[in-house]
């Protein structure tokens, strides 16, 4: 290949990229490359070494083995700032932008040297912005934007930089589906300037839409680079997990008209602002799914945490069956049955440096097995431990590794297993399966079908909008606090509910 | 228990080890540096203790001991109570107060004093926990001040209550009645003076320590709590009642402090009395890592220091205060060794877990599924 003109040289082109790392699926033998003016797309399932992938690109970490060629040249990237020069930039899931700064201060932020601060860098970034369409106004506060408009910003800070190939780490895991395809349209416009875009995703439909090409990645390694237009989701799913995608489908109805779980009309003030939850009510039976769907920050979080005992409500009242337990403390609400599967369990459910034995123990303190009395029965809750590692599948050596050294899959299975094992009345699944790979996540579909069935009230929450299709009885959108009004998950679709959760009508207000 | 495993036990012992050989080069360089003799220095310190100073060592240490457990309470669950040092004064003063009044007899008048130091110590720190739950107000800061704000007080009160000795710039309580003085033991062959007969308080302390928070449910949250604040709240542990708890109990242990002292040796508390305990508990929790065993070792050895430097002036012609670099160092090199074998430790286990996940998907290919 070297013998090519520059010109018609891959814009990127890897060749054997391998990366060891203790305890994690690292990459080995990677290889692909990337036509310059293209979309091209890597997918494969969490876990499968996307991220190490794009860490190695970005400069973040170096490959053990391997070669990186930017339009044909080989480029070592010892850091971001390498990776700037040869024209790479990289937008991240998680924006990385100041509040409390302007746009222009936020895209001028650690690169002052190129255009200054002042106006001559308000120009360049109009010019930018005009020359790709992000329509991005300089002077704006970003905290007055939505989620849309950050990530244009971050990719015209990637641009600012100088960058021809742009990476997108799962672009769309904070959109709705309105958003989404405004993003494609911009990638097209970038397209069509001669940049180039690695798009990472897990979302099939999306890739089949936007890539002109889609490198598949699977425990690690490249299993394939196909085209689009020659295979569908279905056959880019098994590429991906290398067997039958599972997917969640309820069974028929278990609803009773015992109400276990009855949040009425909760309140929380959110200081000088509107409120975060705003005159809340809802109902959940014996064996029904409720499921919430929402863009992040819409309040979700802290229903649940009002619903916990974690936050007082400034109005309003929560029962579990009959019984008030508004003003219940987190461990009084927990011993009266209510399991609890929390957004974030490495900050709410884990201890991760304790052994798994205490981590059986955590948010069951007060409760056999674990407690004699007073005094922690450590060889009950071992016991214990051994019977959820093996029932719910938890792959682990030994119960007395520390939590932290297992896979997210692993660790949710053990969370979810000490939840059963004290026999709740309602269970409040926040994003049960967010972070783990495919493998668990069915399994973890099938506990709470399973818990379901044996007549729980299941409180879903999720942004894993046909996650929340296939396991609910009922599903409702939470928009700014406020509750939607009941969709059935029979007939209701993935755009519906993207259109709830905007807010029909209201959509001006994401540009 | 987790069953025992080599790698560890000889981790956790790597760290200390190292720590001390970096503070022997350390020291010796500074020492070169400055142009003392060092190996004179050396011989003066790592000397073997004569039987009067291997006594004054071990009292030493059960004061230190006492002092190192009241600060790793706190540590337990992250917080850093400073204030220890102002804890313990106020409470000693308190039980010399009251010892010295000889109302009731012997060793019931022991007994109650001890009491009388706990809650008056837990009192005094409450006032820091108190600021913390229901101001926000860091406990660092809060007991930092309290220590400065207890130095006042105390030689306010004592001057309200002291007897002054005719033709004595010492000013001290009264002096607390003979049948309520401990005369020691005699442990040490050859030795004139006598190990504290509060040794036993300093055990008993040790044990409750060990005790409460490993097999509790209250040490269980309060363990978790340090660990993990977010995954405490979550589980249910209310965490002001976790903070005040804590704090008191940290207070009360830290009233416990003077105790040996004030039965064993002083049997007043006046402006001699022994200052600067509460600082030295903080460095000799963070060396025996918070655990009961490991903060005997430290105290020991913090003792030994001490003690054996006390002849370096006549011997060796160099400063005593030589022995405050030489901990200071060891702190340093200790604190640093603990957090990377930590972080060696976690990556060991994570590859040691991925290597025994692999082998047994190897040996039992039937298993379907994604990769751990």
């Amino acid at each position: 290949m070297a013998d090519r003109a520059t010109a018609s040289a891959p814009a990127v082109e890897l060749e054997g990229i391998t990366k060891r790392f203790p305890g994690v699926v690292a990459n080995k033998d990677i290889t692909f490359s990337v036509r310059r003016g293209t979309v091209h797309a890597i997918v494969g399932e969490n876990g499968a070494g996307k991220s190490t992938l794009m860490k190695i690109l970005y400069g973040v970490q170096r490959p053990d083995e391997g070669t990186i060629k930017v339009d044909g040249q080989v480029v070592n990237l010892h850091s971001p700032a390498d990776a700037i020069a040869a024209g790479i930039g990289m937008v991240f899931q998680h924006f990385m932008l100041a509040d409390n700064l302007t746009v222009a201060e936020n895209v001028v932020l650690g690169a002052e040297k190129l255009h200054g601060i002042g106006d001559s860098a308000k120009r360049e970034i109009r010019r930018i912005s005009e020359a790709y369409k992000l329509g991005v106004d300089p002077d704006a506060l970003v905290a007055d934007l939505g989620v849309g408009a950050r990530q244009r910003i971050e990719i015209l800070k990637v641009l600012y930089r100088g960058a021809k190939t742009l990476i997108l780490d799962e672009p769309t895991a904070v959109l709705v589906p309105q958003e989404v395809d405004e993003l494609f349209a911009q990638l097209a416009g970038l397209k069509d300037e001669g940049l180039t875009v690695l798009f990472i995703s897990h979302k099939l439909d999306e890739v089949l839409k936007v890539a002109d090409s889609i490198t598949v990645i699977r425990r690690g390694t490249t299993i394939d680079t196909v085209d689009p237009s020659t295979v569908n989701a279905r056959q880019l799913a098994e590429l991906m997990v290398g067997s039958e995608l599972p997917s969640p489908t309820t069974e028929e109805s278990t609803v009773t008209d015992r109400v276990l779980l009855r949040v009425d009309h909760l309140v929380l003030g959110g200081g000088t602002g509107r409120p975060v939850l705003d005159d809340i009510s809802l109902t959940i039976h014996a064996g029904e799914v409720l499921g919430i769907a929402g863009v992040e920050g819409n309040g979700q979080a802290e229903l649940v945490e009002v619903i916990m005992g974690m936050r007082e409500p400034t109005s309003g009242e929560v029962y579990l069956g009959d019984t008030d337990i508004s003003d219940w403390h987190t461990r009084a609400i927990r011993e009266a049955g209510v399991g609890y599967i929390p957004e974030d369990r490495h900050r709410h459910a884990l201890l991760l440096e304790a052994p798994l034995w205490e981590n059986r123990i955590l948010g069951h303190q007060t409760e056999a097995p674990n407690v004699k009395g007073q005094l922690i029965d450590a060889g009950a809750a071992k016991a214990d431990t051994e019977r959820i590692v093996k029932d719910y599948d938890v792959r682990t050596p030994s119960i007395f590794v520390t939590a932290g050294s297992l896979s997210g899959g692993n660790q949710q299975k053990l969370i979810i297993g000490r939840e059963m094992s004290h026999r709740p009345k309602v269970l409040v699944a926040a994003h049960p399966t967010r972070g783990v790979d495919v493998g668990a996540q069915s399994s973890i579909w099938d506990h709470i079908r399973a818990a379901r069935r044996e007549g729980l009230a299941v409180l879903l929450i999720s942004a894993d909008l046909e996650e929340l299709i296939g396991l609910s009885d009922t599903i409702r959108v939470i928009l700014r606090g406020g509750l939607s009004g009941d969709f059935d998950p029979d007939v209701v679709t993935a755009e519906d509910l993207g259109a709830a959760m905007t807010g029909a009508g209201e959509r001006e207000e994401s540009r | 228990m987790r069953p025992f495993d080599a790698r560890r036990a000889l981790l956790s012992l790597a760290a200390p080890v190292l720590a001390l050989v970096v503070a022997f080069v350390i020291t010796s360089i500074v020492l070169a540096a400055v142009g003392d003799p060092v190996g004179e220095v050396w011989k003066t310190i790592l000397a073997v203790p004569k039987p009067r100073q291997t006594v004054n060592i071990v009292n030493a240490a059960v004061v230190f001991y006492l002092s190192a457990v009241a600060v790793a309470v706190g540590f337990r669950m992250n917080l850093f109570n400073i204030g220890v040092d102002g804890q313990y004064r106020v409470a000693v003063f308190a039980a010399a107060v009251f010892a010295g009044e000889g109302w009731l007899p012997g060793w019931l008048n022991i007994l109650a004093s001890l009491v009388v130091a706990m809650v008056v110590g837990g009192l005094w720190a409450s006032i820091a926990a108190y600021l913390k739950v229901r101001r926000g107000v860091s406990e660092v800061i809060s007991t930092i001040m309290l220590n400065a704000i207890a130095t006042g007080v105390v030689s306010w009160l004592l001057l309200k209550v002291a007897d002054r000795a005719q033709g004595s710039n010492s000013i001290q309580t009264r002096t607390i009645p003979e049948s309520s003085q401990l005369q020691g033991f005699q442990l040490v062959p050859g030795a004139t003076n006598r190990v504290y007969s509060l040794v036993f308080l300093a055990v008993l302390v040790g044990f409750l320590y060990w005790f409460v928070l490993g097999r509790t449910r209250f040490g269980f949250d309060l363990r978790a709590t340090g660990r993990s604040e977010s995954a405490a709240v979550a589980s249910g542990v209310n965490v002001p009642r976790m903070v005040m708890t804590a704090m008191i109990a940290s207070g009360a242990l830290a009233g416990l402090v003077g105790m040996p002292l004030l039965f064993g040796q002083d049997y007043n508390y006046g402006t001699t009395f022994q200052s600067g305990l509460g600082f030295a508990g903080i460095a000799i929790a963070l060396l025996g890592r918070n655990n009961a065993v490991g903060i005997a070792f430290a105290s020991i050895l913090w003792a030994f220091l001490d003690v054996q430097s006390n002849a370096l002036q006549i011997q060796a012609g160099v400063a005593q205060e030589l022995v405050n670099i030489i901990q200071g160092v060891i702190l340093f090199a200790v604190v640093i060794a603990y957090e990377l074998i930590r972080r060696a430790d976690k990556r060991f286990e994570q590859s040691r877990v991925a290597r025994e996940l692999a082998a047994q998907r190897s040996s039992a290919p039937a298993t379907e599924g994604a990769p751990a």
